[in-house]
């Protein structure tokens, strides 16, 4: 086992350098650069800039430049925050979106696979109908809809919770981003889980349980469930890397001060260096998100094992 | 790393100690939305609005603003500008200090304009200092910082040697381009100064804490001279891009004053928040530059004539925008300090007149039913810019005028305006700072933003009579005179005035609407 996450780490090291190398070409390629602007800056101010860093030079040794630092753990300064580095952006970012996702995720769970099962049992009766259909317009609606409305609802029109603002952390602020953040992820995952519930109710080690005359509640529980949660675990790896790293909408319209702004206005702004420390820590992320999914498998899967 | 972990597993705890405590609200703390993170809270690093917000409240130049924007002494006391208006000679305060109790001296200005204008520093607005004397020989990387036009006489002297006469300087100096920096800790710190814990700063407030993207607090500076007429004890500085995210914490009482709110909600909000929603003149033109280089049909002054009467400002402004703008009939904004625009001859003429005069140009200059005047009128795409662009082609259409419209993305849109690819075309200009030069200036021969090549010889003759006037309000009569001739020969097509918009909270008291949009928190208090 110990051997096999060891020879997933190694196989990461050629996936993240094709990950940096085509999103730093990419990036150079794109049209404008970080000093343009509506107002055009003076041509001695702008060739200042660029000298100050490095963009002057060939974009291939910018790109070795890059890499050396990388190495050494230094993602570089902002070019648009002066006063922070990139790591720095990230280590006071990142602590906000991993607690707001992981929040939104429990929520998600504790919500979504409940709700699955319920249906998946009761197919096609009202319960069914009633959540799949609540869970459908959970997908549909999309959550830059959905803030605003508890924005205006909750905050300003009834005044319970704060309208926007951390308040470094605290519940108040997080409810409503936490329930915004969930709600998509609570439709997909009770869809996945009912879904997958019904297909392995009707397989027939189900049918031998039921035929031993195990009760109905052993049966879902001792041989229904497990196998039911694969995929909505397989699911689960990508959603988490993707929820921590934060979300631009939930960020901006709550005035969160989360990572997940930075992959959009990085981008925007042309701030070469966040664009790309943004890049290569979501990169890890999901390697790792996704080696802890297969390593989980085997232990809700007997039929999966990492011997070798 | 300020931040810390907290994991999901706290929940019970978090559920049982949290009290309904609503946001603590305390009197003498000020909230402010501003439009955006600050790139950093060094002066010399900055070129955004927002950031002028928080970095005008910690530091204080020579010049500062008072509530009305108006320029007042501040760590300046007195000064003397020579008789040819190069060399200006300032006293400074003996009672000025930094947060951490050093003097404020003559010395931390030198190393201020010098360490601006070093190319290492990569200062995007170092070019406002271009009139201070090798300022842009510097900058270029041709002479030494030591050679730049500034000099300690004394501890509490400074004197400033400019290139040639600069009249509107003095206004130039309370920009933050011009503040001081504390030598002693920039030396220190180096280029992290400017963080919490080893920014030091000489103005009515200090930085405390600045939580990246979500908050800045700044406190009452104990050192500063005035700091007994300072109301607040804390300003908190949200930065929110958002604008419907700021009106929504407005409304819900979690901020006092936004910065900006969205245009679509004016009406609502002049409706439901009379006295919390201020829009007031800004310090900008929104025009469209009529070309006058050879081979266009608006090189014929009485076709761009009438063009202009045919124009109905106030329709584009009340029903087509509805978000507060002014219509505008000259093209330097009123409120502009020590100038009266000149007004477009035609203002007190009724619309039908207006229409009646602009057939007669029309057809004076050959055009007419028979000979329809065809116009290609650029505009950078934007859903506003499309409708301002519609309606005034509707507009034209009486005179028999037929209006290609083309539009292009900003950057692409002032390049073909260089280029003079177009008869009529949108632009708009911000003053960099409050004098009507930075306007007219547009208009006068060969100048870079003079798209329409605009060319009157009166007009460059009376710009450089106004250069070289030290008299402001003399100098201000003379920019005028060029205006009306401008505005006589319709050089360009003004149609409306920008606006300021902002949410205030009614009971603050000392927050004054300006042309600039300047608000330093030093003036705010709260209604006792």
């Amino acid at each position: 086992m110990l051997l096999y996450v060891f020879k997933r780490l190694l196989q990461a090291i050629p996936t993240l350098l094709i990950v940096i190398t085509l999103s730093f070409f990419l990036m150079h390629l794109a049209p404008g650069g970080p000093f343009d602007g509506e107002r055009q800056l003076p041509a001695e101010i702008e060739a200042n800039l660029r000298a100050a860093y490095h963009l002057d030079q060939p974009v291939w040794r910018q790109y070795l430049i890059y890499l050396g630092n990388l190495l050494q753990g230094d993602f570089g300064p902002s070019f648009r925050y002066k006063d922070f580095t990139v790591t720095e952006l990230i280590a006071q970012g990142f602590p906000v979106s991993l607690e707001l996702g992981l929040w939104a995720i429990a929520l998600a769970i504790a919500l979504g696979l409940p709700l699955g099962i319920v249906a998946a049992l009761h197919r096609n009766s009202s319960v069914d109908y009633l959540v799949m259909g609540t869970a459908l317009a959970g997908v549909a609606i999309p959550n830059f809809v959905i803030a605003p409305i508890l924005a205006l609802v909750f905050g300003v029109l009834l005044a319970w919770l704060p309208v926007g603002g951390w308040n470094d952390g605290h519940w108040r602020n997080m409810v409503l981003p936490v329930v915004a953040l969930s709600i998509q992820q609570v439709a997909y995952i009770a869809r996945m889980t009912r879904a997958s519930m019904i297909e392995v109710l009707g397989t027939h080690y189900i049918r031998t349980a039921r035929a031993k005359g195990l009760s109905e509640r052993e049966v879902i529980w001792r041989h229904a469930l497990r196998p039911a949660l694969l995929p909505v675990v397989s699911y689960l790896g990508p959603a988490i890397a993707g929820i921590i790293t934060g979300s631009v909408v939930i960020e901006q319209i709550f005035g969160i001060p989360g990572i997940g702004r930075y992959f959009v206005q990085a981008a925007l702004n042309r701030d070469y260096t966040l664009v790309m420390g943004t890049v290569v820590f979501y990169g890890i992320l999901i390697v790792l998100l996704n080696l802890i999914v297969d390593v989980l498998y085997s232990a809700l899967d007997p039929q999966i094992r990492y011997d070798d | 790393m300020m931040s810390k972990l907290r994991f999901p597993l706290s929940l019970p705890v978090l559920t049982l100690t949290a009290s309904l405590t609503a946001l603590p609200l305390q009197a003498g703390t000020l909230r402010i939305a501003i439009m955006g993170e600050p790139a950093s809270l060094d002066p010399h690093k900055i070129s955004g609005t927002w950031e002028n917000d928080v970095v005008g409240d910690l530091f204080e130049g020579l010049i500062t603003e008072a509530a009305d924007g108006e320029r007042i002494p501040g760590v300046a006391e007195s000064w003397e500008i020579s008789e040819d208006g190069t060399v200006y000679t300032f006293q400074l305060r003996q009672d000025a200090r930094w947060s951490d109790g050093e003097p404020v001296t003559a010395e931390d200005f030198v190393f201020a304009f010098r360490r601006i204008l070093t190319p290492a520093t990569a200062a995007d607005y170092a070019y406002l200092l271009y009139p201070v004397q090798n300022a842009e020989a510097i900058y270029t990387g041709e002479a030494e910082p030591g050679t730049l036009g500034i000099e300690a006489l004394d501890d509490h002297t400074l004197q400033i040697t400019l290139e040639r006469s600069t009249p509107y300087f003095l206004d130039q100096l309370s920009h933050y381009t011009a503040y001081p920096v504390p030598r002693h800790v920039v030396e220190e710190h180096g280029d992290r100064w400017s963080r919490p814990g080893s920014m030091v700063s000489n103005g009515p407030f200090k930085l405390q804490r600045w939580q990246s993207q979500t908050r800045i607090e700044a406190i009452r500076n104990e050192h500063f001279h005035d700091a007994d007429n300072v109301a607040l004890d804390q300003v908190v500085y949200f930065p929110i891009e958002e604008r419907n995210t700021a009106l929504n914490r407005f409304r819900a009482g979690e901020i006092d004053v936004a910065r900006e709110f969205p245009t679509q909600q004016y009406r609502w909000l002049r409706d439901n928040l009379p006295d919390a929603t201020h829009t007031a003149p800004f310090l900008g033109i929104y025009y469209y530059v009529l070309n006058s280089r050879e081979g266009h049909p608006t090189a014929d002054p009485r076709v761009r004539k009438a063009l202009s009467l045919a124009v109905r400002r106030e329709v584009i402004t009340e029903q087509i925008l509805g978000t507060g703008e002014e219509p505008a009939y000259s093209f330097v904004p009123p409120g502009v300090s020590h100038y009266e625009p000149a007004i477009v001859p035609f203002v007190d003429m009724s619309q039908e007149e207006r229409l009646e005069r602009a057939r007669e140009l029309m057809s004076e200059a050959g055009y007419g039913p028979d000979n329809p005047l065809q116009l290609r009128l650029r505009y950078n795409t934007s859903e506003d810019h499309r409708q301002v662009a519609i309606a005034i082609g509707a507009m034209w259409e009486p005179l028999g005028v037929e209006v290609d419209l083309f539009n292009s993305e900003i950057a692409v849109h002032y390049a073909d305006l260089r280029q003079g690819d177009f008869d009529v075309g949108r632009a708009g200009w911000i003053g960099d700072y409050n004098d009507a030069q930075n306007f007219l200036s547009l208009l006068e021969s060969g100048v870079a933003n003079n798209y329409g090549a605009y060319s009157n010889e009166e007009f460059d003759a009376l710009m450089h009579e106004a250069a070289e006037t030290q008299d402001l309000d003399r100098r201000g009569e003379i920019m005028a005179e060029a205006e009306r001739l401008a505005l006589e020969d319709s050089a360009t097509l003004p149609i409306f005035y920008y606006v300021s918009r902002n949410l205030v909270n009614p009971a603050l008291q000392g927050w004054e609407n300006n042309i600039e949009d300047i608000h330093r928190s030093r003036w705010v208090s709260f209604e006792e």
